[in-house]
Formats: structure tokens, C-alpha cells, sequence
């Protein structure tokens, strides 16, 4: 087959996390056969998991929150005994206490005045770009290699670990298709670090043990594992709901929350319109009272595991949809989520989103509609919809229009420059910069997915100053062209080559290869 | 240890904001009439509070014999160690709003109840979209009724304050109309010659993103030298803050006339909490950063209306969690100088299980869009055509409300 760089492109970048740069080989291989090279990671499911030496499961992140959490109570309550003040017990960063109630934004503000004397992505020597070996991880590295003014506590740590394994793997994958799967799934069916200790820690192990290995299985399968995640319950209260004729709900005077039902229906299957009522939030809310995760006294069951808790799980028949689901415990509710999971609605919901992500901001509707169909005639496989997707000729026709994400941005960028990351620090400020704090969108309903909302002014003008601050630092040992080069090849425009070519200096011709519209748009 | 769903929504907006739980964004131009009339220079801040508020806790119908069973343990009451500040002989204002309290015995405050936009489902997205695009239903509409009524208005010179590069607009004020925005980072920028270079490029291969970078370098120029950087604070510091940049903005007789600012965090599930709590928590926030606008505007005050909304209230009995979940009628609120106020204005529904909407919430008996016509109709002259028309497209039912502006 011919060399096609304009079909390697939309392999690339609309499917995957664009062109490794050093001896990858990337566009050439996507080039020859780019169907072939987007579908190869679809053959290995468990190349989808992400497992890294120090990474934990939830319930023993959550028993490692309720131990730090309990050192911090010993730590005040013994400054109290010695007449200190609360504060001098325990470092600045580790007062959960006053974090609680601290803006990230706060914080953010901290970081990006860092920024400048931050390093952009890592500072390994360049001149080894050209080898292969230089796109291998420093998998002993420790997370966090630069000395941080004040020790990093459990949740922090945790996160940062959890942040560079998904930017390690994001980094070094071949095409990226999987991953990008991976981040479509996970803000599908987000929740947000900043909701407190617990979801922050868990975050990450949220992504491995609920999203991951369902991504290219079945979405009930998803579905499931996601509502019952402790992460899950936590963000959206579901830990508080309790059946008002429950015991628990009886003995306590208290009641149903219905956030997580409701966004179970809204957000994660039938979507707005997708046919449910008020009743049907109320009742699925009832239906899945109970579904929580095991305290710091472990009286359910192991410290941070899902459980049900019968005694808060509210008696009786339920309706839903139209259909009634017997008093049968946990298996209620998992019913009920089966059959949503195969709503019709679910399957258009699911397909529209899917497409508007991978192609366009408005989804072509035969495309929408071939991949619906899919979904129903495989009862929700992932694999079979990311296939149809591959296989169609809308996904490889339609211009590329979409904008990179920040976190698409800054991942490609890494990708094309050959650094692996050993510290996660640059990418999350440079993310909570652009308004993508990692694990971490404004609401149950994610971040934004079209072009218009990441093409504002101050993103870009905001890219810009990073990829200047890229080219400053990078520039000198890198020949831009080459880049170009692995990024795009000869479908690179005229103008764009020209540009590059131009420049002032190498540090600027980087700022502008990493700004131009091969290297933005997908 | 129970954090819910508030917090994490104080800290970013949903609308891909960068920095600050709290947005700014104007008109990037004067009102062409605002210097010629000799006078009278009118400002609008349109405040759009993200996650629905709940109405019965931020002006509590203390006189009404269901509110205290129905919002159970939350309730205001008139007396106790926190008095909420009875606003009437039936209407009560939550006691974290001092600041109201006072603009509203000064006449320069006033409350509307029992409101709502025409939205009746409980989805935050659809609602905020409803609010904010002045439509009567959610759809993918992309610019938002202020926009809208600025492309009505006679377009004079181009705001020239401190503007920094600002945030994406809210879809309030998204649309035809240019905007600019305000939300200060510290990043070392990249130098003017390759910002040139790179617009350059774009207008060649992609001209959206090169209209999209000059719009974002102009910004940045008009606001080289301003001293506005956010220091690090807790949510009501940055509500404060932001308040207080958009007021020295606004008071500048260059400085924009028409805004609007966006604070989430509104969501209360559980644990809202009475007079003191979460929500208190905010609405000490919002009550500071009025008395911002206020002190910040000085001479202009006078001249101005804050008009605060969001997308819709919230149950009017509590729920299991000592929260309240997606309800409809809620309360806006109006402050400035040029508010007739000292009223609590509401045709109230009453609080009976057959008076609730939906057997769950507070009935809505105004529609917000009356409010807010009325508002725009007495500061900036539109006609009762342009804003059931273009404005709030399909309103004509929904009348402006007279004399809410002096």
C-alpha cells in the first residue's frame, strides 16, 4: 500500500496521542497501513491495564487516608496536651483540616507563579533523542524526584504516582488509541479528586480498577463496576443515601440523596430526554440505597471496599422504567443497571458521544446511528464500537477539526520531543494552567469535548506561553525540522514548513511547530 | 469525614475556566449613550450563581406555617443564636448576608420569590444553558441573552481599562458581541515576534484559531501593568476578589458597563447546613462580594444593578442527607443603587403539599425572564419588542416587570 501521510495524521492524532518523535517510526509505520496501525492495540485488551511497581488498590489507599487522617488527629490533639497551637504539630501541607476548606484554585495560583522556574517537562540531556533507548521509562525512578519544601503526605504522593504511570503509559504506547479510549471512559464517567482526601487518592485506582478493564469489554460491565466503586459513592454521596424505611434510615431520621442516581440516568446512560421521570431519580435512588464502602472501623467489611450494607437499603418492590424489580438486596440494583445499560437511549447516548469525541463536534448522524447499532447488537461491547469506528469511512474522510485538549496537547508535545516523564509536576501545573486539572472537572459531567470550548483566547495564548517556555528550554539541542518531520512529514503544509524554516531561532521554530495546526488540531 | 459535591464544585467552573471558582467577563465596548447622557451612566453585573441555589434558605418565608417542618433541621428561624433578618413580617434573609441586609433597609436591594426560568427539568446543564441562553428550552445554542442584548445597544468606543486576558466568557454573555474577560496568571509569555509569526500561520492555514490567539493577545496588551494577581485564599476570599477587580474595572470611566460574573459551588446534597454551614459558607461569600461592587463602584453605584440568578432551586422539603436535592422556584436577587428596593416582591405560592410544584418544590409563580427584561428595559431602554423577540427569544408571555429600577 502507498504511503499515506495525510490517512498516518488521522491515524495519529485523531485516534491516538500523535507521533512519538526519536526512532519510533511512528508516521512511516501509520503511513503504510493506517487502519492496521490504529486497530493493533484493539488486539490486546490487557495491554489496556496499567499496573506500576507502588500502585495500590482502593481499599488499601482508603485504610492509608484513615491511618493518615488519625496521625494527623494524634499529631493536634498532642500540641493541644502541650499547649502548642494545632499548626506547629504538623507541617503546612498536612492539615487536612484547613486543606479542606483551601480553593484548589489556591493553589494553582501558587503553582503557575512556580511556573517559570519550573521545569517544563524534564530535564534529561537531549543529545540522545535520536536513540531508541531514550523513549524508556525510569520505571525506578520515584515519583517525585525534586525535594519538595515540605514532605509530600500519603494523598499527594498517591496521586502524583498514580498521575505519572498514566502519562508514563501515555507517553511511550504506540499509537495511543487505548489510552485515549481509557481518557474518553474516564471522563465519561468521571469524578473529581477535589472532592476530598478519599477522592483524591482514589483517583487513579478509580481509572485502573473500573475504567480500564472494561474499556474494550462490555459498558454494563463498566457500568457496574463504576457505580460500585467507593470513588464513585464518594464523589456523588451515595455513602449518605440511606432508605427512609430502612433500619439505618429509621434508627437515624434520615434519608435518600438522590445525586448519584440522577446522574447515573442524566450523565452516565440515558442522558437528558433519554426517557425517565423524577419518579424514575427517586425510585432508582431507593433502589440502590445501601451500595456504599466500608469505614475506617471496618464494621462492613474491609476498610474501603465496596459493600452493601443491608441495613440501609430501603425494603421492598421497586418501579423503574416502567419495570419492577423485586426486594432482592444488591441484586436490585444490579438488575436495574443491567437494564439501563441496554436502553436504547443509553446506546445513542453512548454513540453520540463517542463520535462527537473522535470526529466531530457535530457527529455525522449515519455514523452515530452505525455505531448505535453496534453497541445494541453487541449488547454494549466496546471493543466491537471502537472497531466500527476504525473501520468507517466518515472517521477518516471528515477534516480534522477538533481541537487537542490540554492534556491531549501537552501528551503529544512529550510524545514529539522524546521525554518521558519522571516527575509528574510540570504536566499537572501546565493542565491546572489550561483549565484540565487532571482527575479533577468542575462537575459530574466532565470536561467539555468540543473544539470550542478548548479554542478559547486565553487557552491558546496560555499554549503559547508553554510552548515558548518548551522552545526556550528544549530548543537549542533540537532540529525543529526533523520534528516536523516525525510529527507530520509531507503533510505538514507549505505554510506551516515555511514558518518553521523561518523562524528566528530554534528555540522559536519550536514554540511554532508545537503551536501549529498539525500539532493542535486532530 | 463527609465532603460532598460543594466543594469540589467551588473550585473550577464547568465552563473550562482557568483559574478562580469565580469568572469575570464584559462587554467589550461602551453603551454608545453612556457618555452622551449627561448624568445617568448605567452598569449591569449579571451574576449567575452555578449549581442551584436554594431560595427557601437564602430568603426564608419564616411567616409561612409549612417552611419550618419542611426544611426541617436546616430551617431559619427569627430568633436563636443565629436570628435570620426578617425582611418583612413573612420573609427572612440569611443571616451570612449582612451586607444585603443593609443595602435592603437602604433601599437598594430587593428580592424576587417563587421565581424561575420557563426550564422545568432538574439537570444543572440544561438549566444553567436555559438561564443563560435566555432560550425557553436547552438546546446547543451558543450565545447567551446579555450578548444579545448588547448587539441591540449603540456600540461606542472600545473599553480601554486593565483588562487582562480573561476566562471563556460564560454563555450568558457568549455570542456576537466581543467580550473580554479578566483572570490573571503568572507564566512567562511568549515574546510578540513569534505570537506574530504564529497568527501569521494561522491566518493561512486556520483562521478561527488565528481570530481566537489575536483576540487573546489584544487582552493581554490592555492589560500589561495592572496589579490585580489573585493571592491564595479560600472560596469567599477569590468570590471577594474577583468582585473587587470587576468593580475597579467597571468604576473607570473607560472601564466596561456591562458584565457577568459566575460563582459555582451551589449544589448543597447534603449537609447544606442553616445559619452556619456550607451554604452559609457561600452566601457570606456572594453577601462580600456585593459590598465589593459596591464600594468598588463608589460614584457609579448609583447608576448600577447587580442582578443575581441561577439555574433553579431546590427541594423545598429536605432530604435524607440533611441537604436538598434539584427543585424549581428559587429566589434572584437585586442590589445597586439604581434598584428600587427596601421589597421583597413574590406572589407567593405557599408551602401546602398541593401548593408544591411537582408535590416537591417551591412553585414558581414569576418568571425570571420578567425580572431580568424589566432590569434591561429601565437601565438600557430596550424595547419590549427586541426582548421578547431577540433577546429572550419566544418571551412575549413573560411581560417586562415595571419599576424594579429607579
Amino acid at each position: 500500500m502507498a504511503r499515506d501521510s495525510q490517512a498516518a495524521l488521522v491515524a495519529l492524532n485523531r485516534f491516538g496521542f500523535g507521533a512519538r518523535g526519536g526512532a519510533s517510526g511512528d508516521l512511516i509505520n501509520a503511513a503504510s497501513d493506517p487502519r492496521g496501525f490504529v486497530k493493533a492495540e484493539l488486539a490486546r485488551p490487557n495491554g489496556v491495564l496499567l499496573e506500576a511497581p507502588g500502585l495500590q488498590s482502593t481499599p488499601q489507599l482508603g485504610q492509608a487516608v484513615f491511618a493518615y487522617q488519625d496521625q494527623v488527629k494524634q499529631a493536634r490533639e498532642a500540641a493541644a496536651k502541650a499547649g502548642a497551637p494545632a499548626e506547629a504539630a504538623t507541617p503546612a501541607d498536612q492539615k487536612p483540616g484547613l486543606r479542606r476548606n483551601l480553593s484548589l484554585n489556591a493553589v494553582a495560583t501558587e503553582i503557575a507563579g512556580q511556573m517559570a522556574e519550573a521545569k517544563p517537562i524534564d530535564n534529561k540531556p537531549t543529545d540522545n533523542m535520536a536513540r531508541p533507548d531514550a523513549m524508556q521509562p525510569n520505571v525506578a525512578a520515584p515519583p517525585a524526584a525534586k525535594p519538595a519544601p515540605q514532605p509530600l503526605n500519603v494523598i499527594q504522593k498517591t496521586f502524583r504516582a498514580e498521575a505519572l504511570a498514566r502519562l508514563q503509559r501515555a507517553t511511550l504506547v504506540e499509537c495511543g488509541f487505548t489510552e485515549r479510549l481509557v481518557v474518553f471512559w474516564s471522563n465519561h464517567f468521571c469524578i473529581s479528586a477535589s472532592k476530598g482526601e478519599l477522592a483524591r487518592i482514589w483517583a487513579g485506582a478509580f481509572e485502573r480498577e473500573a475504567i480500564r478493564p472494561h474499556v474494550l469489554g462490555r459498558f454494563a460491565d463498566m457500568l457496574k463496576a463504576v457505580e460500585q466503586h467507593p470513588a464513585m459513592l464518594f464523589f456523588l454521596d451515595n455513602q449518605q443515601s440511606l432508605g427512609p424505611e430502612s433500619r439505618a434510615g429509621q434508627n437515624r431520621k434520615r434519608g435518600l440523596n438522590e445525586n448519584l442516581a440522577r446522574e447515573i440516568m442524566e450523565l452516565h446512560t440515558l442522558g437528558v430526554g433519554g426517557g425517565y421521570t423524577q419518579e424514575d431519580v427517586t425510585s432508582l435512588a431507593r433502589i440502590i440505597t445501601g451500595w456504599t464502602f466500608a469505614g475506617r472501623q471496618g464494621q462492613l467489611g474491609t476498610p474501603g471496599s465496596f459493600v452493601f450494607n443491608t441495613n440501609a437499603h430501603q425494603p421492598g418492590p421497586q418501579t423503574l422504567l416502567g419495570k419492577t424489580y423485586e426486594a432482592t438486596g444488591l441484586a436490585q440494583g444490579e438488575a436495574a443497571l443491567a437494564d439501563i445499560a441496554r436502553h436504547p437511549s443509553t446506546a445513542n447516548f453512548v454513540a453520540v458521544k463517542f463520535v462527537r469525541h473522535f470526529v466531530a463536534d457535530d457527529p455525522p448522524p449515519a455514523l452515530v446511528a452505525r455505531l448505535r447499532d453496534v453497541f445494541v447488537k453487541t449488547d454494549g461491547d466496546l471493543r466491537a464500537m471502537a472497531t466500527a469506528l476504525v473501520d468507517s469511512d466518515e472517521a477518516w474522510k471528515a477534516p480534522l477539526t477538533k481541537m487537542r485538549s490540554p492534556y491531549d496537547f501537552l501528551v503529544a508535545s512529550g510524545r514529539l520531543l522524546a521525554r518521558v516523564p519522571e516527575d509528574p509536576g510540570a504536566y499537572l501545573n501546565g493542565l491546572n494552567l489550561l483549565g484540565q486539572p487532571m482527575w479533577a472537572p468542575a462537575g459530574p459531567n466532565g470536561f467539555p469535548d468540543t473544539a470550542a470550548a478548548w479554542a478559547a483566547p486565553e487557552g491558546i495564548k496560555l499554549r503559547l506561553d508553554i510552548a515558548a517556555q518548551l522552545g526556550a528550554r528544549l530548543g537549542n539541542s533540537i532540529d525543529p525540522l526533523d520534528l516536523l518531520e516525525f510529527a507530520a512529514a509531507d503533510a505538514a503544509s507549505i505554510e506551516t514548513r515555511r514558518t518553521i524554516e523561518r523562524a528566528e531561532s530554534r528555540q522559536q521554530a519550536l514554540a511554532l511547530l508545537l503551536m501549529s495546526p498539525e500539532m493542535q488540531r486532530r | 469525614m463527609m465532603i460532598d459535591c460543594v466543594e469540589n464544585r467551588l473550585l473550577t467552573s464547568r465552563r473550562g475556566l482557568l483559574l478562580g471558582g469565580a469568572s469575570f467577563a464584559a462587554w467589550a465596548y461602551l453603551p454608545k449613550f453612556a457618555r452622551a447622557a449627561e448624568g445617568r451612566d448605567p452598569r449591569l453585573v449579571v451574576v449567575i450563581l452555578r449549581g442551584a441555589l436554594d431560595g427557601l434558605s437564602t430568603v426564608a418565608p419564616v411567616g409561612d406555617p409549612d417552611y419550618a417542618g419542611l426544611h426541617g433541621s436546616i430551617a431559619l428561624t427569627a430568633d436563636g443564636a443565629h436570628p435570620a433578618i426578617m425582611l418583612d413580617s413573612f420573609f427572612a434573609l440569611h443571616p451570612a448576608m449582612p451586607e444585603f441586609a443593609r443595602m435592603y433597609r437602604d433601599m437598594q436591594a430587593a428580592v424576587i420569590h417563587a421565581v424561575a426560568t420557563p426550564y422545568r427539568d432538574r439537570s444543572h446543564f440544561d438549566g444553567q444553558d436555559v438561564l443563560e441562553s435566555g432560550y425557553a428550552g436547552p438546546g446547543r445554542v451558543q450565545s447567551g441573552w446579555l450578548n444579545r442584548a448588547l448587539e441591540a445597544l449603540p456600540r461606542g468606543e472600545r473599553v480601554s481599562s486593565g483588562l487582562a486576558v480573561g476566562p471563556t466568557a460564560p454563555l450568558v454573555l457568549r455570542g456576537n458581541a466581543p467580550t473580554v474577560g479578566w483572570a490573571p496568571v503568572a507564566l512567562p509569555q511568549a515574546d510578540d515576534d513569534t505570537a506574530m509569526r504564529l497568527v501569521d500561520l494561522y491566518r493561512h492555514r486556520d483562521p478561527a484559531l488565528a481570530s481566537v490567539l489575536s483576540q487573546g493577545l489584544q487582552l493581554e496588551r490592555a492589560a500589561s501593568g495592572n496589579d490585580m494577581k489573585p493571592k491564595p485564599g479560600n472560596q469567599v476570599a477569590q468570590m471577594r476578589q474577583v468582585a473587587r477587580g470587576a468593580a475597579k474595572l467597571m468604576a473607570a470611566d473607560d472601564g466596561p458597563r456591562i458584565a457577568a460574573l459566575a460563582f459555582d459551588g451551589w449544589d448543597t446534597h447534603a449537609n447544606e447546613g442553616g445559619p452556619v454551614g456550607r451554604l452559609a459558607f457561600l452566601l457570606g461569600g456572594l453577601d462580600g462580594a456585593l459590598a465589593e461592587f459596591e464600594s468598588g463602584l463608589g460614584e457609579r453605584w448609583r447608576d448600577t444593578v447587580v442582578v443575581v440568578a441561577t439555574e433553579f432551586g431546590r427541594t423545598a422539603r429536605i432530604n435524607g442527607t440533611d441537604g436538598t436535592d434539584h427543585g424549581t422556584a428559587t429566589v434572584a436577587l437585586l442590589a445597586g443603587g439604581a434598584v428600587k428596593g427596601g421589597r421583597v416582591i413574590s406572589d407567593w405560592p405557599g408551602l401546602k403539599p398541593a401548593n408544591l410544584f411537582e408535590a416537591r418544590d417551591l412553585k414558581p409563580t414569576t418568571d425570571l425572564r420578567s425580572v431580568i427584561k424589566g432590569v434591561l428595559q429601565d437601565q438600557f431602554g430596550l424595547s419590549d419588542r427586541v426582548l421578547a423577540e431577540t433577546v429572550f427569544p419566544d418571551s412575549a408571555s413573560a411581560r417586562p416587570m415595571k419599576g424594579l429600577v429607579t
